[in-house]
């Protein structure tokens, strides 16, 4: 008796948990797509930004460009060696250059360095944002004339919706000379079939696919980020759940948006 | 002037403010005195339209704030400068650009000139040479006046403080005291101050008005209200631990133990 209400309990705890998750994720998406909008529409009201956002350019694009090439070459290189061992086994060793450059330029080049980006710029911008939120600083933006939502976010969002393929053009290509560099030096490939193979395959769209995909990520990104910087309350506590929150949102948004633009631009 | 009427700002089902009557008149400083957590701040931040109450309404020189959308409302915050509890400086900016920063954002002034009138602002609350220094490099009480002359950087004929002296050795909280006092002199400013620090309420208010329950309960001149015949409010002024505001939580202690 007393077992079976306790485990009716848990159920009805359970559906309640899972309701209040999902009616918070609900509202969060109804907040960033808010939010989307408001940028959008003080992006060219007077004064200009663009100091701040070339300022933003410099923190999510330079900043992150070695995270985001080391990460690229060895993703590269794994990929080779992971292609030659499986190839191997049909004597299809020479397709691994195509393997490695489709692989690259079409999925792994933007989806990892959107991943990179999300833990390093996402999370620096929660903060950031999320502590000027719990010391007042954005409330002294407003009493200053200023809309903190042109001054903060429209900045970051610009900057990480242009700069995040930019990132990508070089993880591309190093992830492909890391291949490279395994195939040919490690594997004993031979380099000019290796490199024949690569151009071979590789069309234009696969590449620009992947750099529009990159836009969508950083955008994604720093609209997720500073939406969990501005709603963060409660001190030091409050900025840390913020910055959680905004790293593991914005990763998700990545895969699961990556999803979509995949089955819809191929 | 400022007229506050019938306010009501509610969190939830937390009602914070239930309707709320205050004047504050023209050029005179107002102090709002009351207990933490009795909506103090919530009462300014509806002034300055950070915050949107829920009914009633807040005339400055007859234009009511609470109806204004957000284009009009900047046009209004220019008139404001508001000083904020924990001074809220921009810590990615350096002491100047703090100041600096409503008057490059409005291009108020010629670049080549901001500095002098930085300079000027900043003497203005006693600080000289310290254009360079980080917020971090600050010590509260200079935090304070930095921002205090972040405030009245756009020349602002309405000034809030939020808590000026909280946080404050005694001295230096007389120092801001002083500030307040001559800074309602050289601009004239109508201003309002809340604050539980009763020592710095005698001193800057022209007029005390007490919030309590989401009402102001009592308004008076510093004198009338040391003297009041309002058993709150003498408790609150007088800081006595027993009275009828403690008494009406300590009934709830006990009703929630039992």
């Amino acid at each position: 008796m007393t077992d079976s209400t306790a485990r009716k309990n848990g159920a009805v705890r359970l559906a309640e948990l899972l309701g209040e998750r999902v009616y918070a994720m609900v509202l969060d998406l109804g907040a960033i797509f808010t939010l989307f909008v408001q940028v959008v529409s003080s992006l060219v009201r007077p004064p200009s930004e663009i100091r701040n956002i070339v300022k933003q350019m410099e923190e999510v694009g330079i900043r992150s460009m070695p995270v985001v090439l080391v990460t690229a070459t060895f993703t590269g290189m794994v990929l080779a060696l992971q292609s030659y061992a499986g190839f191997q086994r049909f004597g299809a060793t020479s397709f691994v250059g195509s393997v490695v450059a489709l692989s690259i330029t079409r999925e792994l080049g933007p989806v990892f360095a959107g991943l990179m980006v999300s833990g390093r710029v996402g999370a620096s911008m929660a903060a950031e944002l999320g502590t000027m939120k719990v010391t007042e600083q954005i409330d002294a933006l407003v009493t200053l004339a200023t809309n903190p939502v042109k001054y903060l976010i429209v900045p970051r969002v610009v900057a990480a919706t242009i700069v995040l393929p930019v990132l990508v053009v070089f993880a591309d290509l190093l992830g492909i000379v890391g291949g490279y560099f395994v195939s040919v030096h490690l594997m004993g490939a031979n380099p000019y079939v290796y490199v024949a193979k690569t151009y071979q395959y590789l069309e234009f769209k696969d590449i620009y696919t992947g750099l529009v995909k990159a836009s969508v990520f950083g955008m994604l990104i720093a609209l997720i980020s500073c939406h969990h910087g501005f709603v963060a309350e409660g001190g030091a506590e409050g900025v840390g759940r913020a910055t959680t929150r905004a790293v593991v949102a914005s990763s998700m948004m990545v895969l699961i948006s990556d999803y979509f633009m995949t089955s819809f631009m191929f | 002037m400022i007229a506050i009427r019938n306010l009501s700002k509610a969190f939830g089902k937390k009602v914070v403010l239930d309707g709320l009557e205050l004047t504050v008149p023209k050029g005179k400083n107002t102090v709002v005195i009351g207990g933490s957590g009795t909506g103090k701040s919530v009462l300014i931040k509806c002034a300055v339209g950070l915050l949107r109450p829920e009914a009633g309404e807040i005339r400055i020189d007859g234009h009511d704030i609470t109806r204004m959308d957000e284009r009009e409302l900047v046009r209004v915050r220019r008139r404001f400068g508001m000083l904020f509890q924990g001074a809220a400086l921009f810590d990615s900016m350096d002491v100047g650009e703090n100041v600096a920063f409503v008057l490059r954002r409005l291009k108020m002034y010629p670049e080549r000139q901001i500095r002098e009138v930085v300079e000027e602002k900043l003497s203005m609350v006693g600080l000289r040479d310290i254009q360079r220094l980080m917020p971090a490099e600050l010590s509260g009480g200079m935090k304070k006046r930095v921002g205090l002359a972040r405030a009245i950087a756009s020349e602002p004929d309405i000034l809030l403080y939020d808590e000026p002296t909280t946080g404050l050795d005694p001295i230096m909280a007389d120092v801001i005291n002083d500030l307040i006092i001559s800074l309602r002199e050289t601009i004239g400013a109508t201003s309002i101050t809340i604050t539980h620090d009763m020592a710095s309420a005698y001193k800057i208010a022209d007029q005390i008005a007490m919030l309590y329950k989401g009402k102001i309960i009592e308004t008076g001149t510093p004198e009338e209200i040391r003297t009041t015949s309002n058993p709150v409010v003498a408790q609150f002024v007088q800081g006595r631990a027993h009275g009828p505001i403690t008494d009406e939580s300590e009934e709830f202690v006990r009703f929630v133990s039992r």
